[in-house]
């Protein structure tokens, strides 16, 4: 819950997702949900060339279940706030 | 995915904003199919009418048609929505046969296969 949490407080933010298959997706977070399911909105494909059949999407949906990686930008990141939910987590809250 | 009411439908990651929709499909094994959406449910199980997949070696591509597809949710990677405004691929590629671009396939599959088992000899032998 900790991370669906923390994903819907950065609805609005531009992220790269970098997924299991190497593709890595640059958008602003539209929407997640309990699977950690993402929708990004106004996408672009990090490296372009290498996946051409990406040129028309402009939004899109991507399973959790195959995201390696949400690259954030460190200025959108309460590293103070995200560690006090962690302990408090771990305790059991 | 998680079940929106009515007003919510903005703010999920539903896909019910891409019904009747052209859509990619990114699959786990790597293809890429097609299609309009029709139907979706909460494991991203999708029902695609008028398929067909998108076959791309090197600067050559081909579509494939399939029919009506029902995909199950665990090989999809991602679903896109296609924007009908824009060009779906870049300009300098080239629209081939089927039979022309399975041709490229299997040529392409000799070569990484090749790649494959002489790395496998250079790790044999140890060599970096």
């Amino acid at each position: 819950m900790l991370f669906f949490s923390y994903f819907k407080d950065l609805v609005g933010q531009e992220v790269t997702v970098e997924l299991k298959n190497d593709l890595a997706i640059r958008g602003t977070l539209h929407s997640v949900d309990q699977y950690l399911n993402i929708k990004l909105e106004n996408t672009r494909v990090v490296d372009q060339d290498k996946f051409p059949h990406m040129l028309s999407v402009r939004n899109c949906f991507i399973r959790g279940s195959v995201v390696r990686y949400v690259q954030l930008p460190p200025d959108g990141v309460d590293v103070d706030l995200l560690h006090d939910a962690a302990r408090r987590e771990a305790r059991g809250g | 995915m998680s079940w929106a009411g009515p007003e919510d439908i903005y703010l999920s990651t539903s896909l019910a904003s891409y019904l009747d929709r052209k859509i990619l499909v990114l699959l786990r094994d790597g293809r890429k199919l097609m299609g309009t959406l029709r139907s979706f449910d909460q494991f991203a199980n999708a029902v695609l009418e008028g398929a067909c997949e998108r076959v791309i070696v090197g600067d050559q591509y081909c579509d494939i048609p399939l029919g009506l597809y029902v995909i199950r949710g665990e090989n999809v990677v991602l679903i896109g929505e296609m924007d009908t405004e824009r060009e779906e691929l870049p300009p300098h590629m080239v629209r081939v046969s089927e039979t022309e671009i399975k041709r490229a396939q299997k040529v392409e599959r000799e070569a990484s296969e090749l790649r494959g088992t002489m790395r496998k000899r250079m790790e044999f032998l140890d060599f970096d």
